[in-house]
């Protein structure tokens, strides 16, 4: 009766119908913050999920993150600007964006789609029906904690992440620029302001909201079978991605106005 | 008592239901035959309120389903168990968190409570002992017992199966059938089958309605099936390509 799409529908009628369906669904989510405490079992379930399975994978794309932005700056300053601003300077591109972005397009890539491919695989055998059929609501029981989850662990994976690029740039610094770490640090310190921190968690907490969402919506929205899932999970890894750089870009223009 | 008053529901262009009409007695145990593809699951769906119709109504003991508001539809719908088609488990939770879902996390009954219950319901359909067991460890007959002990897990006192016996082997099918017509007896339920299984539909049914076209077009007793002249339903159940049924 449904047939699969086999590709992604970029028609007007389909952007218009999307962004109406994904409204409602926030709204509902929105709602559904009201059974917060009553959901705890749930949270806690998604908070492990979205954030302690994810500890490894942010680890190591951070110390390469970290190690890498330490080399190029490095590189980029010889000859035109003193090596103590380096530990700064990597400091401020960590924080303020590297840390954040780099950490929610890979928790979109590990997270959003695994959301996208369990409820998209609840949706096509009847799941979410028989839930709904229970009296017992989706977005409460699905949605909720998972866009909760979503917005309490990207801010704590970021400053994980934060900390271990820094690590890197660190190692990389003092192994192979010939600095020394008390040089490194001093000149982090000497540049830091908490803002560029809270700012980056700020972002990260706004990207945790959009991965989970872009994971739920496309997963509840899937037709057909094993093809339907395969598109959802791709639609919800692609959607994650350009809305974190947009959202990226938004924010930036807000937190740091010029 | 279940009324379906000038039901019509398309998907883009395909007319699926134009202008049910059926009466449901309480107690009664009906059965809705016909082609697969033909609407009887989403028949079925907008009797529990999952598909919202374009016109038409469901009433259901005087209350149209479709105007309930939130907590009223909640409300009905703990009244209704509805066995899926493939059963529906939930596949990240083992079998007897499935059969205690629905009072765990819609009526806030602690485990302790949940426990026996859970247990009382597989016994019911014949699965002592398998709780710590998941749906993927299940044979396919099994999972549809598991998700008939979810239905009636709640108590409800209208049951919807949909397609009880597909995919099962006949004597598997067999053994549903039989469980389906002791569940609604012990239970006193109003029952409503689909499916297009002539003998589950003759084991379990008080009543039979044939759907085509988007439209009951036949309403006897398992017996007057028999007897029957109607074209169209002499052709399903001799299962013949030819005859006023237009095979796509």
């Amino acid at each position: 009766m449904e047939k699969v799409p086999s590709a992604i529908d970029f028609s007007l009628t389909a952007i218009i119908s999307g962004l109406g369906r994904l409204s409602i669904m926030m709204w509902r989510t929105v709602k559904a913050l009201k059974s917060l405490f009553t959901s705890l079992h749930l949270i806690l379930g998604q908070l492990y999920y979205i954030g302690v399975k994810s500890v490894w994978l942010i680890s190591i794309t951070s110390v390469f993150t970290g190690a890498v932005s330490a080399w190029q700056a490095a590189y980029q300053f010889e000859g035109y600007v003193p090596l103590r601003y380096l530990g700064g300077a990597v400091g401020k591109t960590v924080l303020i964006e590297l840390s954040p972005v780099l950490t929610a397009l890979v928790i979109a890539g590990r997270v959003g789609a695994g959301i996208a491919a369990e409820l998209g695989s609840m949706k096509v055998t009847e799941q979410i029906d028989a839930m709904e059929s229970m009296a017992v609501d989706p977005i409460r029981y699905l949605v909720m904690p998972r866009f909760v989850a979503g917005i309490i662990m990207l801010p704590i994976l970021t400053l994980l992440s934060d900390f271990i690029a820094m690590m890197g740039a660190l190692i990389v610094a003092v192994s192979f620029v010939e600095m020394s770490s008390e040089m490194f640090i001093n000149g982090f310190k000497q540049m830091f302001i908490m803002s560029d921190l809270t700012s980056g968690l700020i972002k990260a907490a706004c990207f945790g909201a959009i991965i989970s969402m872009m994971g739920c919506y496309h997963g509840f929205n899937t037709d057909g079978g094993a093809q339907g899932v395969g598109l959802s999970t791709t639609q919800s890894v692609v959607a994650s991605a350009v809305l974190i750089l947009i959202a990226d870009y938004v924010m930036a223009t807000i937190l740091f106005s010029i | 008592m279940i009324e379906i008053e000038n039901l019509h529901k398309s998907f883009g262009q395909q007319v699926v239901l134009n202008g049910v009409n059926l009466t449901i007695r309480d107690g009664e145990s009906l059965v809705i035959i016909g082609q697969s593809g033909c609407g009887k699951s989403v028949l079925l769906k907008h009797i529990v309120a999952l598909l919202q119709p374009d016109s038409g109504r469901v009433v259901v003991d005087g209350q149209d389903v479709f105007s309930l508001r939130h907590k009223e539809l909640m409300a009905y719908r703990k009244k209704v168990g509805v066995l899926f088609q493939f059963g529906a488990l939930f596949d990240s939770m083992t079998v007897g968190e499935n059969v205690g879902f629905c009072l765990r996390e819609n009526m806030g009954m602690h485990s302790k409570d949940i426990i026996p219950i859970v247990a009382e319901k597989l016994k019911l359909v014949g699965l002592n002992g398998i709780e710590h067991k998941m749906p993927s460890e299940i044979s396919g007959g099994m999972k549809k017992r598991v998700a008939l002990a979810r239905a009636i897990a709640a108590e409800p006192s209208i049951l919807l199966y949909d397609e009880p016996t597909t995919g099962l082997d006949p004597i598997t099918a067999d053994m549903i059938n039989e469980l389906i017509v002791d569940v609604n007896k012990k239970l006193g339920v109003t029952s409503i089958a689909v499916t297009h299984d002539m003998a589950s539909a003759n084991k379990i049914a008080d009543r039979i309605v044939m759907l085509y076209g988007g439209n009951v077009v036949w309403d006897g007793s398992p017996d007057e099936i028999v007897r029957t002249d109607n074209a169209m339903v002499k052709q399903f159940i001799n299962g013949s390509m030819t005859g006023p049924i237009q095979v796509n």
